[in-house]
């Protein structure tokens, strides 16, 4: 009882902290990391319910998050309707989509399904990359609005977009904690056990499979909405990169796959050392960002496989042995 | 424009194609087989492969199909040293860390290629190879002619390696089983060193063979990565026959893809890979 208490005055400290965050550090870049760890957070806690819970590798999330960027888009650019509408619908394409593609994976194993999530990625991004009607390679450049919250634009400041991108974190978030004590995140990880087992226990592993995958595209999807309105540009090598869907999943793993925090510590650690290594050793187009990138992972991955939770979990026994 | 001519000469090229898509599937293909590890560093390995010729060439004037056993011989040191700085660590690790330390890998080699080298295209300019043979209305390219025979003559020499010597069988035992093999005395480290080795070797050979008639730079190891995971997936994984029929396969969808709709060539070949897993989830000559 008494480490409920503690845990719940901590989470209100901390939401009080990201509430006045944008009033402390009033400078945009401080703003931008923060909001960028929320966008990936929510992502990373968006391939958790697939990858994590169902234990599903799915190595193709960047679909979602493109169909997301490109359905309010192409929704604001051509009809004139509320991105926020195009956010709802994308999310709800990004569903039906979802069972398109879970249909036939659905029955692969392990590398099979990776890799064929990893195709279906490759399909939708060339797919896109040829799409006269969708800005083909060009990209779709938003247009500029008058500042309102119905255009999802703003200019002045970030503050809108951060309170936004909490907001979807918030939401995400919440979505996940209450499948995690619900009986969908019991049937998940019966599913992710031994799926054999699973069955055997009378879960229809198929169906349940669709929704862990629809919810993940559903999260995923708004995701790419907000980033569309946020930079104002998308093409498809920026929203449909094979390099984003590994990413989620490496803000996942790092952190701790299949718990409620574990995406949240990732996106924390790992979005901070992208950004800074960005501005620090970015300049010059040599690339020199990614090779620490690059090698950061290799090193977590080597010492901490079982993400930081792994750690804090391994300190706990040692306390009790 | 779609005469008989047209036709063949596109099947032949894409026949090419893929005996050189072989050659780097095989190495995937061997070092899952070993350890159930797929190497997402595979392409930008490919990528040193074709940086080592490219070097050889405009630094000492190496052609680089003299170059080419050197190549492979730096490539085999990478694929060990990989082996020892960063699988080894792994092995016993969950499915999803060893994804992303080869993944990680695979950044870290391509932006390091980049640092030193620049993202500039080159290409070797004036190759040994060159020119093309024609049999009356077909033209056929001679550096992919040798490419591909080369490839092929490598591919049988390491299946003949693998079935018919002592270390072949050393390999075979200890990707059956680890724990039988190392009782009946095969060192497994050893094993999974000779693996990366020469998974790794494979690609000096490819890398050296496709520089003689391809932009060299930092990133061209992408879509030859991602057709060999494809080929080792269809193939079935741990196959290496699977693997070298399926990249034969994919050469040539490709290939008459290309044909039909330029811009979706790769979406036929990952569309092919999904009709078969879909109907064969183990893949065409998958163990499981």
């Amino acid at each position: 009882m008494g480490r409920n208490k503690e845990r719940e005055i901590w989470l209100a400290i901390g939401g009080i902290f990201l509430l006045i965050y944008p009033f402390i550090f009033t400078l945009p870049f401080p703003q931008h990391i923060m909001i960028m760890i929320f966008l990936y957070a929510s992502m990373g806690l968006a391939w958790n319910m697939i990858g994590g819970y169902a234990g599903q590798i799915a190595l193709g999330n960047a679909v979602f998050f493109g169909i997301g960027a490109y359905t309010s888009s192409l929704m604001l650019m051509k009809l004139g309707v509320s991105p926020w509408v195009g956010m709802l619908v994308g999310g709800i394409i990004s569903v039906i989509i979802s069972f398109g593609i879970g249909y036939p994976c659905f029955k692969l194993a392990g590398h099979y399904f990776a890799i064929a999530t990893i195709a279906i990625g490759e399909i939708a991004q060339h797919w896109f990359l040829n799409w006269d009607w969708a800005g083909s390679a060009v990209g779709l450049k938003l247009p500029i609005l008058p500042e309102s919250f119905i255009y999802f634009e703003f200019h002045k400041s970030k503050l809108p977009y951060y309170y936004i991108a909490f907001g979807i974190f918030l939401l995400t978030i919440s979505c996940t904690y209450w499948m995690d004590r619900s009986k969908l995140g019991c049937y998940f990880r019966a599913i992710k056990g031994d799926q054999e087992a699973a069955r055997s226990l009378g879960i229809d592993v198929a169906r349940y499979k669709f929704y862990a995958l629809a919810m993940s595209a559903f999260f995923t999807s708004i995701c790419g909405s907000f980033y569309a309105q946020y930079v104002l540009f998308i093409d498809p090598d920026s929203v449909f990169p094979l390099m984003l869907s590994i990413i989620v999943c490496l803000i996942a793993t790092l952190g701790g796959v299949g718990t409620v925090w574990g995406p949240v510590i990732g996106a924390f650690f790992l979005i901070p050392v992208s950004e800074f290594t960005r501005i620090y050793f970015g300049g010059g187009g040599k690339g020199t960002d990614l090779i620490i990138y690059g090698f950061l992972i290799v090193l977590i991955s080597i010492y901490q496989p079982f993400g930081v939770i792994g750690l804090s979990k391994l300190f706990k026994k040692r306390e009790t042995a | 424009m779609f005469n008989a001519e047209f036709i063949l000469q596109t099947v032949i090229s894409a026949l090419l194609m893929g005996s050189i898509y072989a050659l780097v599937a095989v190495g995937l293909c061997l070092i899952w087989g070993l350890m159930e590890i797929v190497n997402f560093a595979h392409g930008e390995m490919l990528m040193l492969g074709m940086f080592s010729a490219f070097w050889m060439y405009t630094l000492y004037h190496i052609d680089p199909i003299i170059s080419l056993p050197l190549c492979m011989a730096i490539l085999f040191l990478i694929g060990v040293a990989t082996y020892f700085i960063v699988i080894k660590k792994i092995l016993q690790a969950p499915f999803l860390a060893q994804i992303l330390a080869t993944f990680g890998l695979g950044i870290f080699l391509r932006y390091l290629a980049q640092f030193m080298w620049s993202p500039d295209f080159r290409m070797i300019q004036n190759p040994a190879l060159a020119g093309r043979l024609r049999f009356g209305e077909i033209f056929i390219g001679i550096p992919e002619l040798t490419a591909s025979v080369i490839s092929v003559i490598s591919f049988v020499l390491l299946y003949l390696f693998i079935t018919k010597t002592e270390t072949g069988y050393a390999l075979l035992a200890t990707s059956e089983d680890r724990d039988a093999a190392c009782l009946m005395g095969i060192n497994s480290d050893k094993m999974y060193a000779l693996g990366w080795g020469i998974g790794a070797a494979c690609l000096g050979i490819a890398g050296a063979l496709i520089s003689n008639f391809y932009y060299v730079f930092p990133e061209v190891g992408f879509p030859f990565a991602l057709v060999a995971y494809v080929a080792v997936a269809l193939g079935g994984f741990g196959s290496i026959p699977g693997s070298f029929i399926a990249a034969i396969i994919i050469g040539l969808v490709e290939g008459v893809g290309g044909l039909i709709a330029p811009a979706f060539k790769y979406t036929f070949v990952f569309i092919i890979y999904l009709l078969v897993v879909f109907i064969r989830p183990q893949g065409l000559w998958g163990r499981y």
